[in-house]
């Protein structure tokens, strides 16, 4: 059998998920040894693969219109979707931004923060994405695995990937299942 | 006229979401190129009615990779908020945790970010140009780097019992005593660090002997140098003041970093969400400056450890004592500075207050408002908050690291552009010049776009009626 190809981006979040991912240390090797380790943020791919992959893993909400081309693609192009961590499961810290305004927020960053140039204008080029509400991953496409935590310890992001590896269904329970 | 445009979308191997357009002239010559950073969060405003002793963990939110720094600088911005600082063994093992956090930050930088571009080649195939490739091609210097990694995220977990997104330090001090056990555990993996550090240098300085070339026209360019020091100007990472030179090297400024106001101002470009900062009375962009590693380097007169120390005698002898100005020797300084923080855990390690057990001062003497600093792996950080007499915070402010570097990164992809991008049929390894014109600097986008973050690599050459002339794209396919 081909190992399983595995994808796997960030979006609103603080790249935390990620790093628990690394924290998995020496087991890193293993894993890259059980699957084929494609676009990744720490890999030169830059997108799934067109033909699709087994494994796609998000970790972040949606807060912008780029956020959601790439939850879109992802879903598009893998097989299970994996929500990793608070952010991509239900909005986490970021969504506390849907307590406000967009408008405010951007003015409070742009044009009214003590140390930004008098004058200054809300950045709009066209080259840049346009904020939106944050919403979970699946308030934007279905999503088949939810792995919560923040981040989720390294020890249950193993258990994720190499059950997945292994074509088998990861249950979350118990020690793996932690909401911290 | 026809002009054409390459876009660079997402940039990987580093922290956060950019992209870059490359604007091209009919002749197939770089006229301009722009880094985008792309991503809004607004911590900012959301923070507002939160409680002061919530912010240390909210804030790290903002970045999983230097969740430390965040959770620092906002602790002491409490301190100052509540007036109440911190007794000596807190002030001692929040900075044991920071050294930590510098250890894994600059290792896993180095190894696993920047590494594939100098260990593989900057033109070597996407699709093993990473830390898989890596393991690949050298499998006992990758699980070094594991286990480099691995010991500075094990500090921060032995002292705060957590590795990502800790709870430990609150306004006023920490809320754990460090065991004699815990000590000797981060002692017995100390020697193996440092040497897996100097490993590092002696790579980075064989790679800068054979790329002469590369390192002598790869974005060299002056600007101001910006950080912490010591009294006496030595590098600093956990507290000092904040010293500005030139690009000749003469200080500009020394002053108390909670009075940075009065010092820096940001600019805004209407391309990017990240701000650009700079030293108001040179004003924009006359009083840009860099921080990080390289920027710390040029700011510092020595180092209190020796091995650093000895190190830095070296970088300092490349530009015969002037500031060192190449992108690529960001990567040097970085290893110098790990160095130091390897060395440093040794001498905090060694005093014995640090097994104390006075680690949190409960008298306060409220002051409504407080500024923390600290010297983040990828350069200052500034919290600043202001809190109603209940607590609760009325307003924030923060100039996160990798935005003092937003002009330097942006004029580092435009000058590697110009010098290694040529038309018309543009090759993907000059593009991934461009992009390791940014990884030099370590960008934190979540950090920077805490405001704001996003990176991602499909190229489309146009044409200005906006038809597609050629695609380049790092998919898989």
């Amino acid at each position: 059998m081909a190992k399983p190809k595995v994808s796997s981006d960030w979006m609103a979040g603080c790249a935390g998920c990620h790093m628990s991912l690394l924290d998995m240390d020496e087991r890193i090797l293993q894993v890259v040894e059980l699957v084929d380790l494609r676009s990744t943020p720490i890999t030169d791919l830059k997108v799934p693969d067109e033909k699709g992959v087994d494994v796609g893993i998000l970790e972040g909400g949606i807060n912008n219109t780029a956020n959601e081309e790439v939850a879109h693609r992802m879903r598009s192009r893998c097989s299970i979707l994996v929500a990793l961590g608070d952010c991509a499961v239900f909005g986490g810290v970021p969504a506390m931004r849907n307590f406000f305004t967009i408008e405010e927020s951007l003015r409070r960053a742009y044009v009214e923060t003590e140390s930004t140039e008098p004058g200054s204008k809300i950045p709009d080029d066209p080259e840049l994405c346009v904020p939106t509400r944050v919403r979970s991953l699946q308030e934007v496409v279905p999503v088949d695995i939810f792995v919560p935590g923040c981040p989720p310890d390294a020890d249950t992001i193993f258990y994720v990937l190499s059950e997945l590896a292994q074509g088998r269904r990861p249950v979350l329970k118990g020690d793996k299942l932690s909401w911290q | 006229m026809v002009t054409q445009k390459i876009t660079i979308e997402p940039v990987t191997r580093i922290e956060g979401h950019a992209k870059v357009t490359i604007h091209m002239n009919p002749d197939g010559k770089v006229e301009r190129a722009y880094l985008h950073v792309n991503e809004f969060r607004g911590f900012e405003k959301f923070c507002e009615g939160r409680m002061v002793f919530e912010m240390p963990l909210i804030t790290p939110r903002i970045c999983g990779i230097c969740p430390v720094s965040h959770h620092l600088a906002s602790s002491k911005a409490g301190d100052e908020l509540y007036g109440c600082p911190p007794p000596r063994t807190a002030v001692l093992l929040r900075e044991l945790m920071h050294m930590g956090q510098i250890i894994q930050s600059h290792g896993m930088h180095f190894f696993e970010l920047a590494g594939p571009d100098l260990l593989l080649g900057f033109d070597a195939d996407p699709a093993i140009r990473n830390v898989v490739g890596l393991i690949q091609a050298n499998p006992e210097l990758t699980v070094k780097a594991v286990n480099l990694r691995k010991f500075g995220q094990e500090i921060i977990h032995t002292v705060a019992g957590r590795r990502i997104h800790p709870t430990f330090s609150v306004p006023g001090g920490v809320n754990k005593t460090l065991k004699t056990d815990d000590r000797d555990y981060i002692l017995a993996n100390l020697d193996e660090s440092i040497a897996t550090l100097q490993v590092g240098i002696s790579i980075i300085k064989s790679w800068a002997e054979k790329n002469r070339e590369d390192i002598d026209k790869f974005a060299v360019f002056p600007s101001g140098y910006f950080g912490m020091v010591t009294p006496d100007n030595a590098l600093e990472l956990y507290d000092g003041n904040i010293r500005l030179i030139d690009s000749q090297g003469n200080q500009l400024e020394k002053f108390d970093g909670r009075k940075y106001l009065d010092y820096i101002l940001e600019h805004v470009e209407n391309w990017s969400y990240l701000k650009f900062p700079y030293y108001k009375k040179l004003g924009y962009p006359a009083g840009v400056y860099r921080v990080g590693p390289l920027g710390r380097l040029n700011i510092a007169e020595k180092i209190t450890t020796p091995l650093a120390d000895a190190e830095l005698k070296l970088f300092k002898a490349l530009n015969h004592g002037l500031p060192v100005e190449n992108t690529l020797y960001y990567h040097y300084a970085r290893l110098i500075e790990g160095l130091f923080a390897a060395e440093k855990v040794r001498e905090l390690l060694d005093d014995p207050d640090i097994l104390g057990e006075d680690i949190l001062n409960t008298q306060k003497d409220f002051k409504g408002e407080g500024v923390g600093l600290i010297e983040a792996p990828r350069g200052t950080l500034i919290h600043h908050y202001w809190a109603n007499p209940n607590g609760q915070i009325t307003k924030v402010n923060l100039i996160v690291s990798t935005g003092h570097n937003n002009w330097a990164m942006s004029n580092a992809v435009d000058s590697v552009a110009k010098t290694y991008v040529t038309g018309p049929v543009v090759q993907e390894g000059m593009l991934n010049r461009v992009e390791a014109a940014i990884r030099a600097y370590d960008p934190c986008l979540s950090c920077s776009t805490h405001a704001v973050g996003q990176m991602p690599l499909t190229i489309e050459v146009m044409d200005s009626q906006g038809n597609l002339t050629q695609t380049l794209s790092r998919d898989a396919n």
